[in-house]
């Protein structure tokens, strides 16, 4: 994946609005947005609701999964385009959620609700009726996903990158500053890990920073891109972000998601913490 | 429009656990005349970001259909930046624990 093929511009998006092999989806982490108003023809998924199992936690199940896609007409060859708030956070979990149920073409909108809005492009409020269609997910692709007990055993050996703000990986806040302070048990971040917050991957208008500067960001902060790469945050959204950046945007193939992030983690009995910066 | 009358600022702080919250929100208004009673148009489609001590992103919000926002941070110093079509504004702010920093930012 390259950023030709990951990414589209809003000029794209604005020329491919009546394209019926393109399905817009708009997924926020406040859900209201969408009832705001949102592009032409986008159908919206909830990311608690349609993307989370509700009982234990985890992804929803394949089956569920197909029955959500089936549900909004997009089929197994639909071009699946991804935007929302928040600089497309939810949007870049959901694009990870696709990849790891094996969707062949899905790509992000540059900017995402935020570019679009601050263009001053039309949002509409109408909610488009689609046929429904019968959608063939594959098998879980985990090599995009990282577990608990892979994370522990790949300190010090990996990299791990802490994408949350310098705040919660010092242990100063437990969650992002617009949420109350709720998160794991204890504050920190796991002992070796790199802070590089997903928002220095972005430009102040949601659009994600040049190849160059990304690849820099990373390096300069120490990671080695000739290591495996595991990216955490709080609950494996805003790492979903990063995830896209080093995987899609840099081309880099060995790069995991750990979504129990740090609400897992720093729940864990006895495994090892940092605190400061 | 003047909301002479309505509570300045941000949401609604009842069910806020104060004590243990520094609590920084407030409202984004267009037009209108800044004179200490909010007034002009919410701006419910404004991008709110909150920049700590040394300018570093820690968090961002869409104002609500009032135009409103809030953020949890914690104390100290933070710069509250507003981005909307046309328009960028930035307000520095003193957060504290138990006292709610309350906006009223025109764009």
């Amino acid at each position: 994946m390259s950023r030709a093929t990951s990414l589209v511009s809003t000029e794209w998006v604005q020329e491919n609005l009546s394209n019926a092999n393109v399905v817009f989806v708009e997924v926020d982490e406040d859900t209201t947005l969408y009832e705001k108003g949102h592009i032409e023809g986008a159908i919206t998924f909830h990311w608690r609701e349609d993307l989370q199992d509700g009982l234990i936690r985890d992804l929803i199940s394949k089956e569920k999964f197909e029955a959500l896609l089936s549900k909004s007409g997009i089929s197994n060859d639909s071009t699946v385009v991804l935007y929302g708030g928040n600089n497309n956070w939810f949007a870049t979990y959901a694009f990870w959620y696709f990849k790891i149920y094996g969707h062949q073409d899905v790509r992000l909108i540059d900017g995402g609700r935020k570019l679009w809005e601050l263009k001053g492009l039309p949002l509409v409020t109408q909610v488009p009726a689609r046929t429904a269609s019968r959608y063939v997910a594959k098998d879980r692709d985990n090599s995009i996903r990282a577990f608990r007990d892979q994370v522990i055993a790949s300190i010090g050996v990996k990299n791990i990158v802490d994408v949350r703000s310098p705040a919660e990986f010092s242990g100063e806040l437990a969650a992002p500053a617009h949420l109350p302070q709720e998160g794991g048990q204890i504050k920190g971040h796991i002992p070796g890990a790199k802070n590089i917050p997903w928002s220095k991957a972005a430009n102040e208008d949601g659009t994600f920073k040049s190849n160059e500067e990304l690849s820099e960001l990373y390096k300069a902060a120490g990671v080695d891109f000739a290591k495996e790469t595991i990216a955490y945050c709080r609950i494996g959204e805003r790492s979903a972000f990063s995830w896209f950046v080093l995987h899609e945007l840099l081309d880099l193939q060995n790069v995991t998601n750990y979504d129990g992030s740090w609400t897992e983690y720093g729940s864990l009995v006895g495994v090892p913490v940092a605190v400061g910066a | 429009m003047r909301t002479c009358g309505a509570t300045p600022g941000g949401p609604d702080l009842a069910g806020v656990d104060l004590a243990n919250q520094t609590v920084i929100q407030g409202v984004v208004l267009r037009g209108g005349v800044s004179d200490g009673v909010p007034n002009g148009s919410p701006v419910d489609n404004a991008y709110v970001r909150l920049l700590d001590s040394t300018g570093e992103f820690t968090a961002e919000v869409p104002t609500n259909l009032e135009g409103q926002f809030r953020f949890f941070a914690a104390p100290g110093s933070w710069t509250v930046v507003v981005l909307a079509h046309g328009a960028r504004e930035e307000v520095k702010v003193q957060g504290q624990l138990g006292t709610p920093i309350d906006l009223v930012i025109h764009i």
